[in-house]
């Protein structure tokens, strides 16, 4: 059977309908759908005893932001009277909009709103991004694969692990080529991922030569199956710089390991300020400037990123010339602070485990405390391409224009975004603070995600704009757009300033 | 309830058509005026193709017999004249319906038009045309495997229908095969002709093999209660290959009454090729222009 076949497998007219299971009048198929599961065409599911589209057109109520209650004010299945929402701070987004057929004609929804006395018009649809990629920044010391390792998704090739930024690990993942350019199954399980990742949920990413990791935005990573906690306050020399002062005669020596450089304080430069004395201490590494060590060990899932999990490892033979003696006090202690052990020489300068003194407590603990929790960043970067130009403007190059010049303010589904300069619509967001489920995905494989464009009114009109299908936000509240598409009201992410007011803020300052 | 919806993807170089499940991908190539003529055909036609259906849909999901039956639509009509052919064992229309919807379409498209080339990709089971001289490269399953993953359809083969079935994804199946491409002359006969391939690559009762009455996952499916494959379990190659070879003699048995051109049936790595797969196998793979299959 086939696949379009089985998604019409459906109910028979006339006959018995079964417990638990709905009937879907979203299309002329008319499917039962049972509870928890989604109708043929995947979009249309049965959530809880009732129809659900997953994708409506959404409508943000900045009343969220001033912390006010928010009303929902639209019911599915109800119309909407219209008084139910005190403010006027609505923002008609791009989520569940649609697009339309051909891209000439104007798009979804063109939407005014008086703003400060400044005529405003947003122009909203759904862009299909067959060029788009989502970055991943991993806070995280933890190696997880060597620089320009592919990334897998499912056995697929669907990224790589690219340069690192300070305490982070960063992949890029999808992007045209691993979407159209590969296998049909490259390209679907790239588009899967892509869309779980920017719709928050978790995905699964495997590594050549490195980890595997769970990644979540907003959520800590799960690397080889281990939830980190902390991201490292610095690198090992920096955390000496940080907390010499704090070690100062209660300890002989401090060794800070971590991946990149590795720090003893009594060589530092920090220690060194403080009278610190010498230790012979040996670090078996490469010694970049006095107290700073490269490549103490490779990195890994052991202390500090590195694959040490005896950290005496690194240490070599302790010198009494220059100053090791028996009873020598030694603690070491990863870059999050999240190991630690405290050792003191014997009569052969062994370094020998000891239980862990109370007075060096609140050093490590201190290191953790300036750690940050351990966090996966997810940005959507995608490409507005010209067809979607289109349907804002009769000449698409005007957009952007407009755009790059700030005075048209693009959102994507009503989240601020940065547009990389040069050329083209190129933008950024930042999908935590784009509503849940904005982001949806076309077999293409491409993903398809919500914009909007922010303007003047008077603007829009000498770019070329669609002025003859201009609407005030209470007659789509009413009436709905070509498809009929319900209306969902929900509450603007409070960090996400009302874009038609950001706008006209931005031009008073004197970009516009 | 929502309409016919219809956008352009690749800056217009590709049209996607969607009512309720129908996701259609098309292209045309040829002079211009005839491309946005053909164009507009497929989105005229495409008005109504799902609300024909539904009308004879209670009928459509009913088992076909060897003696067709009449239907008032053209699709439903493509759909009972794919399966009938093949009606000895279980069918019902449902299994050609994808592939007889693009064969409509490229019939809509194609009425009255001069075109080089054009497909319709519904889903995976495709219809094309090929004009004098011209060919068509096809991206298939079967890429890890040691296989082309590439084929070229020439204008002189008998192939204008593409189709794959198996159990994986969303699609139903009654055996276990991950997937089973055929070439035939329609979309439709690709389509019933690669459901009853995968339906006949199967372990009966192997404990690895999970199944589940179709009723119970889609209610009223034309399926009933039969059990359809939902996780294939660790198999050995003697079992892998026992299973291959059930599929392969129903896919033999196809090609040698002149229903398929060939078919290729993959199971857990190892693959069985029915005629020749590689019609005429490209020297070089082009990145553009590929309708997956």
């Amino acid at each position: 059977m086939s696949e379009l076949a089985e998604r019409f497998e459906t109910h028979d007219p006339g006959e018995k309908q079964v417990a638990e299971k709905i009937r879907c009048d979203a299309c002329p198929v008319m499917c039962y759908i049972a509870d928890g599961r989604t109708g043929a065409c995947d979009r249309y599911g049965n959530v809880g005893g009732r129809i659900v589209r997953m994708d409506p057109l959404t409508i943000l109520d900045h009343a969220a932001e001033t912390g006010g209650a928010v009303v929902p004010f639209v019911a599915e299945g109800e119309a909407w009277n219209g008084e139910l929402v005190s403010t006027g701070r609505r923002f008609v987004t791009a989520i569940g909009a649609g697009t339309t057929y051909p891209d000439y004609k104007p798009a979804p929804f063109i939407v005014s709103q008086e703003v400060e006395g400044v005529d405003l018009v947003t122009v909203v649809t759904e862009g299909i991004f067959s060029y788009c990629g989502v970055k991943v920044k991993i806070d995280t010391d933890r190696h997880i694969g060597p620089e320009t390792a592919t990334v897998r998704a499912g056995g697929e090739a669907i990224g790589h692990v690219t340069t690192g930024e300070y305490g982070s690990q960063m992949l890029s993942l999808g992007g045209v080529h691993h979407l159209t350019g590969g296998s049909k199954a490259e390209g679907r399980a790239t588009c899967d991922a892509m869309l779980n990742l920017c719709n928050r949920k978790p995905v699964e990413l495997t590594i050549d030569g490195g980890a595997t990791v769970i990644v979540e935005a907003g959520k800590p990573p799960v690397i080889d199956g281990k939830i980190e906690h902390r991201m490292r306050v610095g690198c090992g020399s920096a955390t000496i710089g940080m907390f010499a002062t704090q070690w100062r005669g209660l300890v002989d020596e401090v060794v800070v390991v971590d991946d990149h450089i590795t720090g003893v304080v009594s060589e530092h430069q920090a220690g060194k300020v403080l009278g610190w004395q010498d230790t012979g201490i040996k670090i078996i590494g490469r010694r970049s400037t006095p107290g700073r060590y490269f490549k103490v060990s490779e990195p890994g899932l052991g202390w500090g990123g590195t694959s040490i999990s005896d950290p005496l490892s690194i240490l070599g033979d302790w010198n009494v010339k220059k100053g090791a003696r028996p009873g020598l006090s030694l603690l070491m202690v990863s870059t999050t602070g999240e190991q630690f052990a405290y050792y003191e020489l014997d009569d052969n300068l062994k370094p020998v485990e000891k239980p862990f003194p109370e007075r060096l407590q609140k050093s490590v603990g201190l290191i953790e405390e300036n750690c940050e929790p351990a966090l996966c960043t997810v940005l959507f970067i995608g490409g507005a391409g010209g067809s979607l130009r289109a349907g804002v403007t009769e000449n698409p190059v005007n957009l952007t224009r407009s755009v790059q010049g700030l005075k048209t303010y693009v959102t994507v589904g009503g989240a601020p975004v940065y547009v990389w300069p040069g050329g083209g619509i190129t933008l950024m967001v930042d999908v935590t603070r784009v509503p849940e489920g904005a982001f949806g995905y076309v077999p293409t494989p491409a993903l398809v995600a919500p914009i909007e464009f922010t303007l003047r009114r008077d603007d829009y009109v000498r770019l070329g704009g669609y002025e003859a299908e201009i609407r005030s936000v209470e007659d789509i509240l009413a009436r709905g757009g070509e498809y009929l598409n319900p209306r969902r009201g929900t509450g603007a992410p409070v960090s996400n300033p009302w874009p038609p007011l950001a706008q006209v803020r931005r031009a008073a300052n004197g970009a516009g | 309830m929502n309409g016919p919806q219809a956008h352009w993807l690749d800056d217009g170089r590709r049209l996607h058509l969607n009512h309720g499940p129908i996701d259609l991908i098309i292209g045309v190539f040829g002079p211009a005026e005839e491309c946005q003529a053909a164009y507009g055909q497929v989105v005229a036609r495409f008005q109504t193709v799902l609300t024909e259906l539904v009308e004879e849909l209670a009928e459509l999901r009913r088992p076909a017999s060897t003696k067709p039956r009449l239907f008032a639509g053209p699709v439903a009509r493509r759909m009972e004249a794919a399966v009938a052919p093949l009606a000895k064992n279980f069918i019902t229309p449902m299994a050609a319906v994808a592939g007889s919807v693009a064969d409509e379409m490229l019939a809509a498209l194609l009425a009255g038009r001069k075109l080089d080339r054009a497909y319709v990709n519904n889903g995976g089971d495709s219809a094309i045309h090929l004009g004098t001289g011209q060919s068509m490269t096809l991206a298939i399953a079967g890429t890890g495997h040691g296989l082309q993953d590439r084929i070229v359809i020439r204008a002189g083969d008998a192939v204008r229908g593409v189709a794959t079935s198996g159990w994986r994804g969303r699609s139903f199946s009654l055996g276990i095969a991950d997937a089973v491409t055929v070439l035939a002359r329609t979309g439709a006969e690709a389509d019933a002709a690669a459901t009853l391939i995968a339906n006949a690559v199967d372990l009966p009762d192997h404990p690895a093999i999970k199944r589940e009455p179709a009723r119970d996952l889609a209610p009223d499916s034309d399926l009933g209660d039969r059990q359809v494959t939902t996780a294939v379990g660790p198999l050995s190659s003697v079992e892998i290959a026992t299973a291959l070879d059930s599929g392969l003699a129903v896919a033999d048995d196809f090609r040698r009454n002149g229903l398929i051109s060939a078919s290729a049936i993959f199971l857990a790595g190892q693959t069985r090729i029915s005629g020749s797969m590689a019609l005429a196998a490209p020297t070089k793979i082009p990145r553009k222009e590929v309708a997956h299959a």
